[in-house]
This record gives structure tokens, C-alpha cells and sequence, in this order.
């Protein structure tokens, strides 16, 4: 926990106070990380938001059309993806495969004594290696996150079009007189916290293995599990501040 | 060469304890400028430890280490880096980045803490890569080539921003005799004509002696012998006779620590073999 906490004001000092002494971060590490942490997981994104589209429409299906208020389906669709499974479902998928790579990648570097080679080159890890998967991940979840939520509405639409009696310009309409914006952006907030949370705790794990490779196979398994509660928890948080406190 | 310059570095006292056992137990030694300081000793008798400590990467149990005049166990990290950009350091399993290639690995110092554009860092890159005989090497990544290899290009590395002190832990294990007089003829160079110091851990005695100025060996935690290759070849010492020879038999245990016997009671070996129990008690 003491590392944990030291990673983050380390983090923050690196961010916001070092660009001003003239130490600004260099941009194509960052585009690199982008790319692995973002761009590739965007297929896996996509098939998780189509099935989760697919499966809200015809659940909501089945419970509205008992009510004889199959209208609101796309309703259903489009509330519950933006608010909660869009955010929560892509870090799920996030945390699995970039979170899990980035506590690898710096758990080997740690053993092999890279980390070490660093410092003694008197070159920052964090500074070096946290700052720009940290950018990354700020960047690309959010990204995912609205990727996925389009990619999750196509999939409600499939279903009301080729499976029940809606046309596309009505499932459009609806969709979109039902969501406001505050319910896109309570999602991108969460999506936000969750990729400070997913990659502070990958990166944490990675700088503090110990013990060879059986330690990184720990301390990546360990993240993810972290990782994936500690979403949980600040997600049932949020939806408590955002839409129940209020 | 001689041992009247400035002092480099001094190591007073040094104890570092891993739990209960104290892998260095009161280390004290200088280094003066101009000086090639060579750390022998068994596997496993803390030299790497040692030389982690001189760089400030571990903190010691108690005792101190002065680089440059300066105490470093009591530095903050920000205050170490300053210090870090004076000397340079081969790690004993080279520590390339493997994320980046050859040419990266060399340039990486330059980028992070020099001016220079990328022109001259590509030519500097070239030119330490050719001092280690790696020329052409540069777009390789470090899992293409070999464990020497990897050796050589992290020397190149610790030798990018032209250190004033050098740190090499083992540079020629791996190398076959003639990368072995190469990398020494470097050491050698770059300490007569640049006057640079430099302290090297070695197995290798034929390489030891052919750039020690001083050498000093570890043993049981504390330094056995100390002294120029000559008072070393022509020492008493029967442990320091026995280790520069490379005789099995001798007053050093053969194998592992006393504490480990008890851990593997079954590998234990047969009384008959080597005459480890003729001396074994510690002379001091
Ligand atoms: N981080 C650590 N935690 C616990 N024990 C350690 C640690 N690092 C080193 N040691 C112990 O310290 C002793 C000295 O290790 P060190 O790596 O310094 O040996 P060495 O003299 O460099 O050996 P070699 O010649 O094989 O490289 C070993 O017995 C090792 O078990
Ligand atoms: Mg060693």
C-alpha cells in the first residue's frame, strides 16, 4: 500500500509539476503505448460490446413485452450500457489484457534488473515507463469505452430490426430521446477512474515483484484481481453518487 | 597508476545483512583516481552486493560509501542521479532493455541526459559499439544476440557519456580470449589515456591481473587480501594462492555456506573428497 501511494504522488509530481520545470514528456512512447494498450484491444472490445448489446435487447424483450412496452427497449439498451456495462464490461476486458501485459512486461523488467539499469543511468522508472502507459491508458479507456458503447447499441439495434418489429429510424429515435448526455458522460467519468485505477495497480505490481519469474506470474495474477475489485467497488461508488445520492 | 591521486571513492565499515547473515560484515577499502580496482572472491561471496552498494542502488545495514566526496547512503534519489551521471555501471547480466534495440540501448544515456541531436548520438552510438567490436549490431534486440554480447553492448552503454568512474561486474565472463584482451585493452585504455577509474569484479585471474592496479579479494564477508597484482601473486595467504590458482584444494570451502548444509542434509559431501577439513577454521 505505502508503494502504492508513493507510485501515485510520484505519478502526479511527474504529470503536473515536472512539465513546468521543463521536463515534458516525450510524446512517442506515448503513441506506442496507445497502440498496445488501445488500439489492439479494440476487436476484443468490439465482440464483448456486440454480445452485451445483443443480450440487454432481447432480455428487455422478453421483460417489456409482458408489459405490452416494447417501445422502450431501446431504452434499456442505451441506459444501461452507458451508464454501467460500457464502462465497467471494456475495463473488464482492459484489465485482462493490458493490465495483466503492462505487470508482466515491468515484472520482467524488474527481475532481469532493467529497472536497476535505469536508475543508475540516473533515468526515472516512473518518469521513464509509468508516465507514458499512465497517458495511454487515460486516453484509450475512455476511447474504448465510447467505441464500445456504439459498437453495443448496433447490437440492440440488430436485435430489434431483425428480430422484432422496429424499424431502424424508430430504434434511433427512441435511443436517443431516452439517454441524455449526463448519462454518456457519468460513463466516461467512471471509464477515467477506472484506467487511473487498472494501470496504477498494473504498474505497481510490475515494480514491486520479487523472486524471478514465478514472482512476476504472481504479481500479474495478483493485479488483475486487484485491479478488477477495485473497479468493481469505485463502480457501485459512482452509481451511488451519481444516481442515487443526487 | 598511482595511488596518490584524489580518492574516488571510500567504503567505510560497510555491514550489509540479508535477515540474520551478514553477506558483507565491515568492508573498508579506497579508490583513488586513475586507479583500476579489481574485486575477486568465490561465487556467492557478495560482490555484485558490494558493488550495489557503491552505486547507491542498495542501502547498507550501517557504514558508509563516499563517492566522489560525497555520502551517498544517506542521499535522497533525486540527489543520487546527480551523482549517477558521473560514473557508469556493467551489470553482471548486462540489464539491456529489452524493449529496445541495440543502438537504442547504447543511445539511451545520450538521449536522456545530453543536447546532442540525433545525428551525433547515432555517430557516438557507432563509435562505442565499435570500441567493444559490435560494429553493424545496431538494429538488433537484445534476445538476437549472444550472453557475451549482450556483456559487450552494455559496457558500450556504461561508456556512452564517457564516464569519469566505471563499474563492471564480471565484463568478461562469457567472452572467448580474444574479446577478453579487447575489453581489457579498452579498460586499460580509457584508464591510462582518459583517466578514468575503474572498479571490476573478475573471476577471470589471466584478465585481473592484466588491468588490476590494485586488487582486493572477498571472502567470509570481509576482504582477505588486499594489495597490487605483484603482493598478490607473492602473497602468504594460502586462501589468495588457492583462488588465483584455481586449486580445488585449500583452505576455501568447496561448496555451499555452512547453512545451507543444514537445509540439504543429502548433498552433504563424502568426507574423502578435497581437503576442505584440513584448515577449516577462520584465520583472521
Ligand atoms: N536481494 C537479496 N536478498 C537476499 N540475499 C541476497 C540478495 N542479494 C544477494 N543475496 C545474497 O548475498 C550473497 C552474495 O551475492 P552476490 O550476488 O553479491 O554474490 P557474487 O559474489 O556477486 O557472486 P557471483 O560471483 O556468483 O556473481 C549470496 O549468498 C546471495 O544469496
Ligand atoms: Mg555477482
Amino acid at each position: 500500500m505505502k508503494n502504492y501511494i508513493q507510485l501515485n504522488l510520484s505519478l502526479l509530481y511527474w504529470i503536473l509539476i515536472a512539465p513546468f520545470t521543463g521536463q515534458f514528456f516525450k510524446i512517442a512512447p506515448i503513441f506506442r503505448q496507445m497502440v498496445f494498450i488501445g488500439v489492439r484491444a479494440a476487436p476484443m472490445v468490439a465482440l464483448t460490446a456486440f454480445s452485451v448489446g445483443v443480450t440487454l435487447a432481447m432480455q428487455a424483450a422478453h421483460s417489456l413485452e409482458s408489459l405490452g412496452a416494447e417501445m422502450y427497449i431501446p431504452d434499456l439498451v442505451m441506459i444501461t450500457l452507458l451508464r454501467e456495462m460500457g464502462p465497467v464490461l471494456i475495463a473488464v476486458i482492459v484489465i485482462g489484457r493490458s493490465g495483466s501485459a503492462v505487470a508482466a512486461e515491468l515484472g520482467t523488467m524488474k527481475v532481469s534488473e532493467e529497472i536497476e539499469a535505469l536508475q543508475v543511468m540516473a533515468i526515472n522508472p516512473v518518469q521513464f515507463l509509468v508516465v507514458p502507459r499512465f497517458l495511454a491508458m487515460m486516453v484509450m479507456l475512455p476511447a474504448l469505452t465510447i467505441f464500445g458503447n456504439y459498437i453495443g447499441i448496433l447490437g440492440g439495434w440488430a436485435v430489434c430490426t431483425f428480430a422484432l418489429d422496429f424499424n431502424t429510424a424508430g430504434y434511433v429515435l427512441r435511443a436517443l430521446e431516452s439517454a441524455d448526455t449526463w448519462d454518456l458522460y457519468s460513463g466516461m467519468i467512471k471509464s477515467v477512474v477506472f484506467a487511473w485505477i487498472i494501470i496504477t495497480i498494473a504498474c505497481n505490481a510490475g515494480l514491486t515483484v520479487e523472486g524471478g519469474a514465478e514472482g512476476v506470474g504472481q504479481a500479474t495474477t495478483a493485479s488483475v484481481v486487484q485491479a478488477l475489485l477495485a473497479m468493481l467497488v469505485m463502480n457501485a461508488v459512482l452509481t451511488g453518487i451519481f444516481f442515487f445520492a443526487a | 597508476m598511482s595511488t596518490n591521486g584524489e580518492t574516488i571513492i571510500e567504503v567505510e565499515h560497510l555491514v550489509r545483512k540479508f535477515g540474520d547473515r551478514a553477506v558483507l560484515d565491515g568492508i573498508s577499502f579506497n579508490v583513488h583516481r586513475g586507479e583500476t580496482l579489481v574485486i575477486m572472491g568465490g561465487s556467492g561471496c557478495g560482490k555484485s552486493t558490494l558493488l550495489r552498494h557503491m552505486i547507491g542502488s542498495m542501502k547498507p545495514t550501517s557504514g558508509s560509501v563516499k563517492l566522489f566526496g560525497e555520502e551517498i547512503t544517506a542521499m535522497k534519489e533525486r540527489e543520487v542521479e546527480r551523482v549517477r551521471l558521473r560514473f557508469g555501471m556493467l551489470f553482471q547480466s548486462g540489464a539491456l532493455l529489452a524493449s529496445l534495440t541495440v543502438g537504442e540501448n547504447v543511445a539511451l544515456p545520450l538521449l536522456q541526459h545530453t543536447a546532442k541531436s540525433p545525428e551525433e548520438i547515432e555517430q557516438i552510438v557507432k563509435q562505442k559499439l565499435e570500441m567493444v567490436g559490435l560494429t553493424g549490431f545496431e538494429d538488433l534486440t537484445p534476445d538476437e544476440i549472444s550472453g557475451g554480447m549482450k556483456k559487450r553492448v552494455g559496457l558500450a552503454r556504461a561508456l556512452a557519456l564517457d564516464p569519469e568512474l566505471l563499474f563492471s561486474d564480471e565484463p568478461t565472463s562469457g567472452l572467448d580470449p580474444i574479446m577478453t584482451a579487447v575489453v581489457d585493452e579498452l579498460t586499460l585504455k580509457l584508464t591510462h589515456g582518459s583517466h578514468m577509474t575503474a572498479v571490476v569484479v573478475s573471476h577471470d585471474m589471466t584478465s585481473a591481473f592484466r588491468i588490476a592496479t590494485r586488487m582486493i579479494m572477498l571472502g567470509h564477508g570481509s576482504i582477505v587480501a588486499e594489495g597490487t597484482p605483484d603482493e598478490m601473486q607473492n602473497s602468504p595467504n594460502p586462501e589468495v594462492q588457492q583462488f588465483i590458482h584455481g586449486r580445488p584444494d585449500g583452505p576455501i570451502p568447496l561448496n555451499l555456506s555452512q547453512e545451507e548444509h543444514k537445509d540439504h542434509q543429502q548433498v552433504r559431501p563424502r568426507p574423502f573428497l578435497g581437503g576442505r577439513f584440513r584448515f577449516h577454521h577462520k584465520r583472521s
